[in-house]
Order: C-alpha cells, then sequence, then structure tokens
C-alpha cells in the first residue's frame, strides 16, 4: 500500500455468541476480511451504550459495524432489538451532526455467516474510502490559526 | 482572620447566574459578610488590569460563570485561573456549554452572515462586520476580542476543581455549596460536580412512572399532558433519565418536560448519547420500519438531546 | 505630529458587564468623541435556526437571564403568530400577571442596587459608599430588608406561575402550561397587595431622596444630560402602556404621533446600522433614515423604555400610576421630556403601575379558570412577538418550515434600541463634563457612566456593588495611532 494513502479505521462492536464467532471462523478459514476493522468483542450488541459509538468516532474512528444475532436468534432474547433501535436513533444522531449516516453500519451476523462478516468489513472498508476519513478532531485551518493567534496574544 | 478572598466573572453569558446569587435573598448579605469580594466586573469598580496586577493565587475562590466564545472569556479563564486557589465553574454555561455552545451546531461564518448581512432588519449595504481591529473616523485604532469558531466551555480552556451545574444552579444548592466552604470541612475530590444530586431527575420528580411503551413522540404544543403521569410515558420527550439531579424537577412540575440542564447523571461521559439509549429501551416496535417512524418524531435530536451539553459532548460540534 | 488622548472606561460598572468608553481628547483637552462599544455576540439568530419553534420560549430566555421573562413572552407569542392561535383569555391574564409581577421586581433592582447609589449617595460620593451599602446604610436597614422581601416574593409568584424564577418554561403556543390553584391565588392575591405597597414605598424613597433635591433636579434638568429624539413604545387602545401587548406607537421630538402598527409590521419601521468597532448594532427610524450618531428631529434615533412609554403614552392604565405621570409630566415641562435621568422616575411610576395591574389581575375572577391552552392546528409558517421588555420594546420575528421548524429568525433587544441614544447621552455627557481646566475626577466619570447607568442596560446585579477602586487608564497616541505614554491613576 502506498504510503499516504487513506487507509480507513473501522471499529466493529461484535457479539460473542454470533458475531465475533462469525469473525472468529472467517479468520479460521482464512475468508479474507478487511484489515482495516478492529473488533470488540460485547456479549450482546444490547450492551452498546450509543456513547460507544460516539467515542469511537470522536477518536478516530472513520465508521462503526455493530454485528449480532438475527432478530429472534438473540441469546439473551431481546438484546438485539434494543440494538436495532438505538442503532436507528444513533444514524439519526450522527446524521444530524453531519457524519454520514453509512459510518455507523448495523448488520445481523450468525456464528456461522463467516463469509457475510468478511464480505460486510470488505464494503465497508470501500464505503468509507469512498467517503474519505473522518477526521473528526482534526483542528480546521481556521482552528489551528486561532490556536496561534491566542497562544502568541498570551505569550 | 481576614476573609477568604472571592471572585465572580461571566463570560458568554446571560447574567442568570449572577440572578440566582440574588435568589438567596437575605442570605446574600451573608455571603457579603463572610467573605473580601474582590473581582466582579458587573458589580464592583474593580479592572480587568486590577485582577491582573493580583498576583498568583492571592484569590481563594472564583466562581467563573459563562462560557468561552471570544478571546477575551479565553483570557480573564486564563488570568483567573492563576490567581485563584479554588476555580469553580458554575452554572451550565461553564460547565458544559448550555446555550451558547448551540452555536457548535453552525459555525462563526453562519452566525456573522445571519446577524449583520441577512437579518431582514439590518440595512448594511456595504456589508460592514465588527473587526477586532478597527479605525474610527478620528485615525485611532481600536480592539474588539475575536469571535472563536467554537464556543468551550471552561475546562476546555484552563483546569477546573469543581462544577455547580444547572441553569441556573437553584439557590438553595448555591448555599450548600457557600456553606461547605464556609464551614472550613474538607471539600469533595478536585474535579467534583457540587451543589447537586447524585441521582436523576426522575428520582425527584413526584409524576407516576408506569412501564413506557412508546408509539409516538409529540412535542409540548401538540397534547394537553396529565399532570399526575410521567411525560415521557405520554409520548413526550423529557431528558429526565439522562439529567442529574439537583434542582427539583421544577420543570415536569410546571407541566413540561425536562431539557437536561442540570448536565448528565453521575459516571454519565455524554448527556445525550444517554438520552437516545433510554428512549431506545423503551420504544415499542421491533421493525425496523416502524421505529424509524417512531424516531422521526423527534424533530431535532442535536437541539433536543444536547440543548445544555454540546460544548462538553463527545462530538462537540456539527459539521 | 496630532496627539490624542485616550480615557477608557472599562468594563463600565454597575450595569451591563460587557461594554465600555473610549474618550478621545484633542491636543487642548477637549472632548472629540465618545464611543460606547460591546464587545460580545452569542448569534441566536443563527443557532436557532433548525430548532423547533415551540422550544424558542425556553431557549430565548438565555439571552438574558435578569429579563429572561420578557424573552419568554414575546417568544411564546411570536409561536402563537406562527401557529395562528389565539390563546384563552385566561392563558392571557396568567402570562400578564407574571409579567407584571416580574416589572415590579426587574425595576426595583435597577433603582436600588445599580442607579440608587449616584442619587441616595451622591454621585462624587467615594466609590467606597457609592454601592448599594452605602445606600443601605443611607435609607436604613429596614426599607433594606424590605426590598429583598419584595423582591422575594416576586420571584416567588413568578416561580409559581412560570416553573423556574429565573428561565420560565410553561408559556408555549397555545397558552400555558400550568394555572393557579386557588390556594396559589389567595397568596398571589396577597403578594401582589404586597408590591403595591412596596411601589408607594419606593415613590417616597425617589421623593425623598431626590424629587426633593435641588441639586438632583438641578441634574436632571441639565443641557448635559438631554437629548431631543424620537420615542417608542407599546400602548393599549387608550394609548396607555401595556408592557405586554399593545400596538407600536412613535412619536416625534414634539410628542406628535408619527407611526402606529402591529408588532408584525416592525420591518417597515425599524432597521439596523452596523459599525465596525462594536458588535451591537444600531436600530433606527427607517422613514428618518440612520443620519449617524445625532439626536433632532431629522434623525432616525429613537428612545425605548421608560420614558419613552411614558412619552408616547396619553396616561397609564392604573390610578396613582396615572396620578405619578401627571405629576412628572407637569413638574418637567410636559410631554414629550428629552431628559435622559427622567427615566428614574419614569422607571418608579413603570414599578408602581405594574404592581397595581398585577394586583388587578390576581384578583381576577377568571384567573383560575382551567382553559389554559389551545392546541393549535393550522400549519405553522412567520410570525412576530413583541412585548416592552423593561429596558425597551422587544421583537421576536420567526419564520419555520411547514413542521414548525425554524428556517429564520431576527430579534431586536430591548437595550439595543437604545444604543444610539446611549451612545450621544454618554459623549455629550463627556463633553460637557469634561473640560480642558478641569481635573478628571473620578466623579466626573462616574457622571458620564449616570449618563449610560439611566438607560439601565440588560444586566442587573444586586447587592454586591462593593467598595472598589474606579480605575483609570491614560493613554497617549500619536495621530497614527502609536503609544507615546501610558499612565495609570492608583
Amino acid at each position: 500500500m502506498a504510503s499516504g494513502e487513506f487507509r480507513p479505521r473501522i471499529v466493529g462492536f461484535l457479539c460473542s455468541w454470533c458475531a465475533y464467532s462469525g469473525a472468529d471462523l472467517a479468520g479460521v478459514s482464512r475468508i479474507p476480511s478487511s484489515p482495516c476493522l478492529t473488533a470488540i468483542r460485547v456479549m450482546c450488541t444490547g450492551r452498546i451504550d450509543p456513547g460507544f459509538v460516539l467515542h469511537a468516532l470522536a477518536s478516530g474512528a472513520d465508521g462503526v459495524l455493530l454485528a449480532g444475532c438475527h432478530p429472534g436468534d438473540c441469546h439473551y432474547s431481546e438484546g438485539n432489538f434494543k440494538c436495532l433501535r438505538r442503532a436507528i436513533a444513533l444514524r439519526q444522531l450522527v446524521k444530524a451532526f453531519g457524519i454520514e449516516e453509512e459510518r455507523v453500519r448495523l448488520e445481523w451476523i450468525s456464528a456461522s455467516e463467516a463469509d457475510k462478516f468478511a464480505r460486510v468489513s470488505v464494503e465497508m472498508e470501500g464505503t468509507l474510502r469512498g467517503l474519505g476519513p473522518l477526521g473528526w478532531n482534526e483542528p480546521t485551518p481556521r482552528a489551528e490559526a486561532e490556536a496561534r493567534r491566542e497562544a502568541h496574544a498570551e505569550a | 482572620m481576614p476573609k477568604p478572598r472571592l471572585a465572580l466573572y461571566w463570560a458568554a453569558s446571560c447574567g442568570g447566574c449572577e440572578i440566582a446569587i440574588l435568589d438567596l435573598h437575605e442570605k446574600v448579605l451573608e455571603v457579603e459578610a463572610n467573605f473580601e469580594i474582590v473581582f466582579w466586573p458587573v458589580a464592583l469598580d474593580v479592572k480587568y488590569a486590577d485582577v491582573e496586577a493580583m498576583a498568583p493565587g492571592s484569590i481563594d475562590l472564583c466562581l467563573f460563570n459563562g462560557a468561552i466564545r471570544t478571546s477575551e472569556n479565553e483570557h480573564l479563564a486564563r488570568v483567573l485561573r492563576e490567581r485563584a486557589r479554588t476555580l469553580v465553574a458554575f452554572g451550565s454555561c461553564a460547565h458544559e456549554g448550555c446555550i451558547p455552545a448551540l452555536a457548535n451546531a453552525t459555525s462563526r461564518e453562519a452566525i456573522f452572515r445571519a446577524v449583520y448581512h441577512d437579518s431582514p432588519s439590518t440595512a448594511n449595504p456595504d456589508g460592514v462586520e465588527p473587526q477586532t481591529v478597527a479605525m474610527l473616523s478620528e485615525g485611532i485604532e481600536v480592539a474588539l476580542p475575536e469571535f472563536w469558531e467554537e464556543v468551550k466551555t471552561l475546562d476546555q480552556i484552563v483546569d477546573v476543581d469543581y462544577y455547580v451545574p444547572g441553569c441556573p444552579p437553584q439557590a438553595h444548592r448555591i448555599w450548600e455549596v457557600v456553606e461547605a466552604v464556609l464551614s472550613g470541612g474538607p471539600l469533595p475530590p478536585k474535579g467534583s460536580v457540587i451543589g447537586a444530586g447524585q441521582e436523576t431527575c426522575c428520582e425527584e420528580c413526584p409524576r407516576t412512572r408506569e412501564e413506557k411503551r412508546i408509539r409516538q413522540f409529540l412535542r409540548p404544543h401538540q397534547v394537553i399532558a396529565d399532570p399526575s403521569r410521567c411525560l415521557l410515558d405520554q409520548g413526550l420527550v423529557c431528558l429526565g433519565p439522562a439529567t442529574r439531579s439537583g434542582c427539583g424537577a421544577l420543570c415536569p412540575q410546571a407541566g413540561m418536560p425536562c431539557r437536561g440542564c442540570y448536565g448528565p447523571p453521575p459516571q454519565v461521559r455524554d448527556q445525550g448519547a444517554k438520552m437516545i439509549s433510554a428512549l431506545a429501551s423503551v420504544i415499542d416496535s421491533t421493525d425496523e420500519q416502524e421505529i424509524q417512524k417512531i424516531l422521526d418524531g423527534i424533530v431535532d435530536p442535536v437541539g433536543t438531546f444536547y440543548r445544555f451539553s454540546l460544548g462538553h459532548s463527545m462530538l462537540r460540534r456539527v459539521r | 505630529m496630532k496627539t490624542m488622548k485616550t480615557i477608557t472606561i472599562d468594563p463600565v460598572t454597575r450595569l451591563e458587564g460587557h461594554a465600555r468608553i473610549d474618550i478621545l481628547l484633542d491636543e487642548a483637552g477637549h472632548v472629540e468623541n465618545a464611543y460606547l462599544r460591546v464587545p460580545e455576540l452569542r448569534g441566536f439568530e443563527a443557532f436557532c435556526v433548525g430548532r423547533p419553534v415551540e422550544e424558542m420560549p425556553r431557549i430565548t430566555t438565555r439571552i438574558c437571564g435578569v429579563c429572561p421573562e420578557a424573552h419568554h413572552m414575546a417568544s411564546a407569542k411570536a409561536c402563537d403568530a406562527v401557529y395562528q392561535v389565539k390563546i384563552p383569555p385566561a392563558a392571557r391574564k396568567l402570562r400578564e400577571l407574571l409579567y407584571n409581577t416580574f416589572y415590579v421586581a426587574d425595576h426595583a433592582v435597577h433603582f436600588y442596587v445599580l442607579s440608587g447609589p449616584d442619587f441616595v449617595v451622591g454621585p462624587d460620593a467615594p466609590v467606597s459608599e457609592r454601592n448599594v451599602f452605602g445606600l443601605i446604610r443611607k435609607v436604613g436597614a429596614d426599607t433594606g430588608r424590605k426590598v429583598i422581601e419584595a423582591r422575594a416574593k416576586a420571584q416567588e409568584l413568578i416561580k409559581t406561575l412560570g416553573g423556574k424564577s429565573i428561565h420560565q418554561v410553561t408559556s408555549l403556543p397555545g397558552g400555558v402550561s400550568r394555572g393557579l390553584s386557588a390556594e396559589e391565588r389567595s397568596r398571589a392575591v396577597e403578594i401582589t397587595a404586597d408590591l403595591v405597597e412596596f411601589g408607594k414605598l419606593t415613590l417616597k424613597v425617589l421623593d425623598d431622596v431626590v424629587l426633593s433635591n435641588r441639586e438632583y433636579l438641578d441634574l436632571i434638568l441639565s443641557d448635559a444630560f438631554r437629548h431631543e429624539t424620537h420615542y417608542m413604545g407599546l400602548v393599549d387602545e387608550q394609548n396607555r402602556p401595556n408592557y405586554y401587548d399593545g400596538q407600536v406607537r412613535v412619536v416625534d421630538t414634539k410628542g406628535k404621533e408619527i407611526a402606529r402598527f402591529p408588532g408584525s409590521e416592525y420591518l417597515d419601521h425599524v432597521a439596523e446600522h452596523v459599525e465596525p468597532w462594536s458588535y451591537l448594532k444600531f436600530p433606527y427610524l427607517k422613514r428618518l433614515g440612520w443620519k449617524g450618531l445625532v439626536d433632532g428631529p431629522d434623525s432616525g434615533v429613537y428612545r425605548v423604555a421608560p420614558l419613552a412609554r411614558l412619552n408616547v403614552a396619553d396616561g397609564m392604565s392604573t390610578p396613582l400610576a396615572q396620578e405619578q405621570y401627571e405629576r412628572m409630566m407637569s413638574t418637567l415641562g410636559g410631554r414629550p421630556v428629552h431628559y435622559t435621568l427622567a427615566y428614574h422616575w419614569a422607571r418608579v411610576i413603570e414599578l408602581v403601575n405594574a404592581a397595581e395591574r398585577a394586583y388587578e389581575l390576581a384578583c381576577d375572577p377568571e384567573i383560575t379558570s382551567p382553559e389554559l391552552r389551545i392546541l393549535p392546528t393550522a400549519t405553522p409558517k412567520e410570525g412576530v412577538g413583541v412585548v416592552e421588555a423593561p429596558r425597551g420594546i422587544l421583537f421576536h420575528h420567526y419564520v419555520t418550515d411547514e413542521n414548525g421548524i425554524l428556517r429564520s429568525v431576527n430579534l431586536i433587544v430591548g437595550t439595543t434600541n437604545n444604543y444610539a441614544a446611549m451612545s450621544l447621552s454618554v459623549k455629550k455627557a463627556a463633553q460637557a463634563l469634561i473640560q480642558s481646566d478641569r481635573k478628571v475626577t473620578d466623579g466626573v466619570l462616574n457622571r458620564i457612566e449616570m449618563a449610560f447607568r439611566a438607560y439601565d442596560p440588560c444586566f442587573g446585579c444586586a447587592t454586591h456593588a462593593l467598595p472598589g477602586q474606579l480605575p483609570l487608564e491614560v493613554t497617549l497616541r500619536d495621530s497614527r495611532g502609536g503609544i507615546l505614554e501610558r499612565r495609570s491613576s492608583p
């Protein structure tokens, strides 16, 4: 990969029983998935606090994947429905902040769906390459100029 | 024994926090009797240059209200941090940005355009704007503070010792803080939120709560709510579950939903995220399209979930 | 090389914290000009775009924490207009009761704490005495206690009606969210009756301390504090001030009516001018145009707030206030009164008027009616809400989409209307009081501040005006603005 080329950073919150196992299976089966994705295992997608997603985006992630059991298959019966509702609310919220909705993606991936995990991760990498870096906390040129002026004034 | 030296300053604020101190009524005379007030520009004839001349650490307590909007606000924040042994972010603006931080949902350019150009009552054919340095017709240069791109909270500029939340902090809570300081007893750990509760606003609200199954969100003018039942139960977005206790749940008792001015509850990092998490838990649907439709009833997510806390939120501003 | 000396008062005190005065002196020591400059801006007109309009009565209160009631009401009325809804009579009376109660409290703060010391203790009194504590020592602790108690009662009633004593929440499009129980109404009658008595007390303080003092009357009637301007205020059908609602009436420098219009037509009559040396804009009358910072019949500069409201009025809506109005007008030579320091007198008359009106409303049988809300059905579009804030007429103008989400917001706020007049007052006072052969004392600079203080700026702070030194920094500059010398007083 050429240096300087944008390499998207994806944070993936994967539920232990389904999506994480599916990701694990993809690895073991050597089905290529995106190297851009950093997996974070949660017991259930119902555990995912919207704050985790915002934190990820504010900390340098270009996109966040939430992946869990198919509706009806949740190990804790309804946790993934909570996640469904939160994800919809999250997408609405990030859009209001001026962040492209596609940067937050919800998928149902079972423990056996290694192919799906791989496909989704690669698709998401492609989407983010198209959208470009989020760079949420990188200072704008104006902010940098202001910081220089203020430092000069205080000196 | 000399009286402790007290300073009060207002940055980008509305003045409500000072009036909240006035709402101590006769107790405010006790404040005056027990402190030597050394700097309070709105009330004392003490100049910026005078406080700049004070020695570091020579002010015992500084109550700083207002957000950091301009270079003048920022400068005073730094000046007071150096001179105050204890610096308190007093009120919602200094604590988390409050209403002035809603400007982070727009831009400096949009503000100047709205105020000085697009405003229908403004006659400005030459496109004049306030300048950081301007020349008077007498040939003298004068300066105005710079209007920063982003509104900041006090702790985004300097180290803050304590936070007193609220818009404004309620008078009886302010008195608690004054008494605590005057008592001479140990204060809570640095960085604590003081003058407020440790729970959510719901704990102070007398309305009856039932199991929530929300099928529709309503706006306050669209419904006459039952005065005894939880507002959220009735479909009105109320930020009580994601707001720190301390005010006594005044707004729900007056028939209006909480908008979160006391900031997030303890241990909650982002008030808006917590609120949407709470709402998502109680929406009564498992169908994606239906859920979307229900959530579309929330017409202004940023302004609703971060009405007071945008400055302290994780994302902090809108792009 | 021409040299110009600058005397800077930064910040101006016992009023809005963020303002400064730059006085420019020519080589002979005469005041060439004086600039009143405002160094702050927050941008409500921009960041309210995208917000739901029904939230505005709770957002715009944060424009000012001293007069949040004014913004709350102007905003609620603008929302009613946006939704084309007429609120039930009981809701209107509840809003008006809250509003008049607020007027008493707010005018009292200015009279006793901000401006009072100048008159009660004296404009040349030492700075250590020229504050509310000096005032209390002069008028007595008993009166001081009565002021605090009166304000506490007013705040209690405001909290009952408004939900919070600061930043009210109960008004929304279509009415108010809570009413008064029978018990609360009895308490309201009690409180407002006390406020009428407090109004009489304040009249007595004014009489004893100011109006019976020849020196102060001379000061009030002096040319240094006089401007011939137009005046604007809200009046009812009988041309009496009504702070909550009415038509906008404008009179010229001779007191003749030159305009009368509903608030919704404000754009036909008022425009704002921008200068690069201040963040605050200068409203003026369109029919006369912006002629610069000058007064007189040909200038578009107009004044608002208590003196202006009494100047545009033919009388007052309550008996005691009417009596005092007639007395003031005959003492000061008839309408319109151009003496800026008469603002203080007009303000006390308004305090009495508001207390009497609040009592009337509290006693009104309809005020306990349960009919408090109408649910709007029309598609929201656009609306203007106008009230009289204590510091001047206040316009809230909202344009929304069909969902009630704000597309644009325009505000002309109280004190702003007086910005040109305040600038003139400061300059004229400076020119009259600073002479080359006289020392520029603290008392002189304070009298220049009195020219500003009479207008009662946006911020009032109560009891913490404490001993302190009025700072004085003198900067000598050459004609290119370079600094030759700086001197500061101790």
